[in-house]
């Protein structure tokens, strides 16, 4: 029983820290911190979205295989967006003869 | 093999602990092609966004701020009510579940609600994609990308709110009929698990589209 | 676990628990629903077939025999569909996967028994709207759907072939997390990974492909909805959209689904050699974990399809060496295979020469395939008949050949029947020669410079076009054969008993046809993978 209280009392702390980085993240945009909004928008959903898949989605107690699953798709997106970028980064160098 | 655990263990496996891992498992890797679906258009969003900047900040200053900050309060709040959800489920507290299942309900119902003003209001201001474009001539052309994609990204997002959403009566229907039971609330987690997902992807939607550039 | 013991042990095999229609289309019984994936695709099969034997009938002579040249566009487009979606890609894995991976694991059934049943109507739904889109005149964008022709200009029915590729899509997706969930928690005791038979290793990289891959053709098909339905969209070039886009989004599915159609039919030929040279897999370790190298290199090297499409010359150079990496895993499959036969006690039993062929043509494709990945040989031969033997190496020799030698190596104990062996040898046979016919001269026509989907070609080429056509109609005998001599031994063939080949496998342990769950008791695995050498001894000794 007082597990389950515990585990509220974590449910209520990473909702209000999912609030605050809310509020923070439509606060920064209003600053111009130049390339670097970008960044720091991104940094922040990153945490956010960790917060929700370890504490809300329970990952922190699963199973390492489900931790695989997340981790081949999200290095899945990575090889799309990097070999992608292979062609785009290189577009402007020109043709070789 | 007699007893209570007879009835909630499907004939394919031996065992509860098998279920729950199987059923775990598979709803992970549904979310595995769900990430990569998404991924396609977070793509597409990169390329255009690294090759049409001032268009995308033109573009993106035409969303509503307001709307799309409050949905995401919206969204983080029903995310609590879902897992609020599950432990009253595993606690077997009937109508405690029933509530935070109707919360989540009504939450994702006026995110829903408020998307479609939203909609309504681009409407009405021209900016969906076709022959009404009314956009500032110099950025027009890839101000439509922006268009098209923000669009698409959300209708996609929006459509996985619905299906959340029967989701979740679903479930709500079973709560009530006291069908979900404490040593397995399976659906309830996995269920969840699915919403969750669903406010992820709003949490990267919402910087991308709605706060490019806002500081000019 | 006595109480499941007698209920299986009077209880009739699959086949006979039920009889009516009913009980066949509300099944879940993953045998059953493999069964009805067998009818399906091979239906699609033919239907696809007839295309391609019509094209090379038109083919016959320069300015085309039989179509205007926009009735070609579309025959070969509905091939190309009707080949890639609706047969290739469901075949070995739903047909024989489906039938066979909870027989091998030693599970009652799949882990979402419903959710098959479900990705089977799924996949009707999709192969009916693909049907419907044919009837109605068809597609004429061919089977890649380039951008912006698919998108603005075709006037054909790109919204339903569309949508049925979409739907079946679905069908694929939750197929590959079925198997994927079913080999991780459903193996029975003491099966670990380094103990499973090939088979499922293949199955499950290509599991790991569907799920990674299907979503993105998904939205990359919805994309076009989107474009053509309010005519922008986000590769429209008047908007300062790429079409390359376009092609990078499909291609990174389109690339990874060859081996989607290639990884499960490497992964039967692993069980067919091992079992008719009575000797365990040379390398099992090498081999399992190619099929996992295979299927993550895969997903490296797509744009090598794209290389004149426009991308930079420097990302060419990039995906060109990637491409080079595949054929590593791929030739650690093709050169274990090659020792595990030597010194065995090979018997020429059908599905050994669907196995033999398979090695042959498949190494033909795979060489080929590095000339194509090379960039300069690439612009040479790029969009020219070349390419089209090359890939259908790959996918006719190498998928269909592996679908055609699975079904013969495991209609024993789908049927509990044995085919002739005699017919099943000639039919092999025939059918390797007409292959060979039909697209060997394809090469040579692509060297030349005969372009690819055109519906005339220049008079020189003629003498090869006729070859091609002629090895077409004995490949499409080859292909009836099977057809008929199965059936036939449904009927008068002789009573297979549970292990015909003497083979290893959970699923030899039990009766043919199987009883509706599996197995009378779980099995309990204490041996690896293709342990002839016990079995021979064992067999010595009694």
């Amino acid at each position: 029983m007082s597990e389950q209280a515990v585990s509220r009392t974590v449910y209520y702390r990473v909702f209000f820290a999912l609030i605050v980085l809310a509020a923070l993240t439509a606060l920064v945009a209003e600053v111009n911190l130049g390339p670097f909004n970008v960044t720091v928008a991104l940094v922040i959903a990153l945490v956010k979205a960790g917060l929700v898949a370890v504490y809300f989605m329970h990952l922190r107690e699963s199973r390492s295989l489900v931790w695989l699953v997340l981790l081949i798709s999200l290095a899945w997106i990575m090889i799309m967006l990097v070999l992608t970028f292979a062609d785009y980064a290189t577009r402007s160098w020109g043709q070789f003869r | 093999m007699d007893g209570p655990e007879t009835s909630i263990v499907a004939e394919q496996f031996q065992s509860l602990e098998q279920q729950k891992d199987a059923d775990t498992l598979g709803m992970w890797v549904f979310l595995a092609t769900e990430i990569m679906f998404f991924g396609g258009l977070f793509l597409a969003y990169t390329v255009y966004r690294i090759m049409y900047p001032e268009a995308w900040a033109e573009a993106s200053g035409h969303t509503s701020f307001a709307i799309g900050t409050i949905n995401t309060f919206v969204l983080l709040t029903s995310s609590l009510t879902v897992v609020l959800g599950l432990d009253a489920a595993t606690l077997g507290r009937q109508r405690k579940l029933i509530l935070f299942l109707v919360l989540t309900i009504v939450l994702g119902l006026t995110f829903l609600l408020l998307k479609g003003f939203e909609y309504y209001h681009h409407y009405k201001e021209g900016l969906f994609p076709g022959p009404g474009f009314r956009l500032e001539p110099e950025y027009a052309r890839a101000a439509l990308l922006f268009m098209c994609l923000y669009f698409a990204m959300t209708g996609l997002h929006a459509l996985h709110m619905i299906v959340g959403l029967g989701l979740m009566s679903f479930l709500l229907i079973r709560a009530w009929r006291g069908l979900i039971r404490p040593e397995f609330p399976a659906h309830v987690e996995i269920i969840g698990l699915y919403w969750h997902f669903v406010d992820i992807v709003w949490i990267f939607l919402y910087p991308l589209l709605y706060l490019v550039d806002r500081h000019q | 676990m006595d109480d499941t013991a007698t209920r299986a042990g009077t209880e009739p095999d699959y086949l006979k628990v039920e009889h009516s229609l009913r009980s066949w289309l509300l099944t879940t019984d993953h045998k059953r629903i493999g069964i009805l994936y067998m009818i399906s695709v091979t239906g699609f099969f033919f239907i696809a077939g007839i295309f391609a034997l019509l094209m090379r009938l038109h083919l016959i002579s320069p300015e085309g025999a039989l179509f205007k040249p926009e009735t070609y566009n579309r025959l070969f487009t509905m091939h190309g569909i009707i080949m890639v979606w609706f047969f290739l890609i469901p075949s070995i894995p739903n047909v024989l996967g489906n039938f066979a991976i909870p027989l091998m694991v030693g599970a009652r059934d799949l882990a979402f028994p419903k959710l098959n049943l479900l990705s089977w109507y799924l996949f009707m739904a999709g192969g009916g709207l693909a049907i419907v889109s044919a009837a109605l005149g068809g597609v004429d964008t061919g089977w890649t759907f380039y951008i912006p022709f698919s998108s603005n200009f075709s006037k054909t029915h790109v919204y339903w072939m569309a949508a049925g590729i979409f739907i079946a899509g679905f069908s694929s997706i939750l197929t590959a997390l079925n198997f994927i969930v079913t080999i991780h928690t459903m193996r029975a005791p003491g099966l670990t990974w380094l103990r499973l038979p090939l088979f499922l290793w293949s199955i499950y990289a290509t599991s790991v492909i569907l799920i990674l891959a299907t979503p993105v053709l998904a939205i990359t098909l919805l994309l076009i909805a989107f474009e053509r339905a309010f005519q922008v969209g986000i590769f429209d070039p008047n908007l300062g959209g790429d079409p390359v886009l376009f092609q990078h989004l499909f291609w990174f599915y389109s690339h990874p689904a060859v081996y989607i159609m290639i990884l499960p039919a490497m992964g039967w030929v692993s069980e067919a050699i091992a079992c008719f040279s009575r000797k365990r897999i040379f390398g099992y370790g090498f081999v399992a974990f190619s099929s996992l190298a295979i299927a993550t290199f895969g997903f490296l090297v797509w744009a090598h399809h794209m290389f004149v499409a426009g991308m930079s010359m420097y990302g060419g150079l990039v995906f060109s060496v990637l491409s080079f990496a595949v054929a590593v895993p791929s030739a650690i499959k093709v050169f274990n295979w090659t020792a595990t036969l030597h010194k065995g006690s090979i018997s020429y039993h059908t599905p050994m020469l669907y196995a033999l062929g398979f090695i042959g043509l498949f190494t033909i494709g795979g060489l080929t395939g590095l000339f194509v990945a090379t960039l300069a040989v690439n612009v040479h031969v790029h969009d020219t008949y070349f390419i089209v033997a090359h890939f259908h190496y790959i996918m006719v020799g190498g998928t269909a050949l592996g679908y055609l030698g699975s079904i013969h190596y495991w209609w024993p104990k789908i049927s509990g029947k044995l085919f002739p062996d005699m017919w099943g040898r000639l039919a092999a046979t025939v059918g390797f020669i007409g292959f060979n016919l039909t697209f060997f001269p394809q090469f040579l026509l692509g060297y030349l410079g005969m372009n690819r989907r055109y519906a005339t070609y220049a008079p020189e080429f003629q003498f090869l076009n006729v070859l091609s056509t002629a090895g077409a109609t004995i490949l499409g005998v080859g292909y009836i054969l099977p057809l008929i001599y199965l059936l036939w031994s449904l009927r008068y063939g002789k009573e297979a008993g549970p292990n015909p080949w003497g083979a290893t496998g959970l699923e030899w342990l039990t009766p043919s046809p199987p009883p509706k769950h599996n197995f009378h008791e779980v099995p309990e695995v204490t041996w690896g993978a293709y342990n002839y050498h016990d079995m021979e001894a064992q067999d010595g000794r009694s």
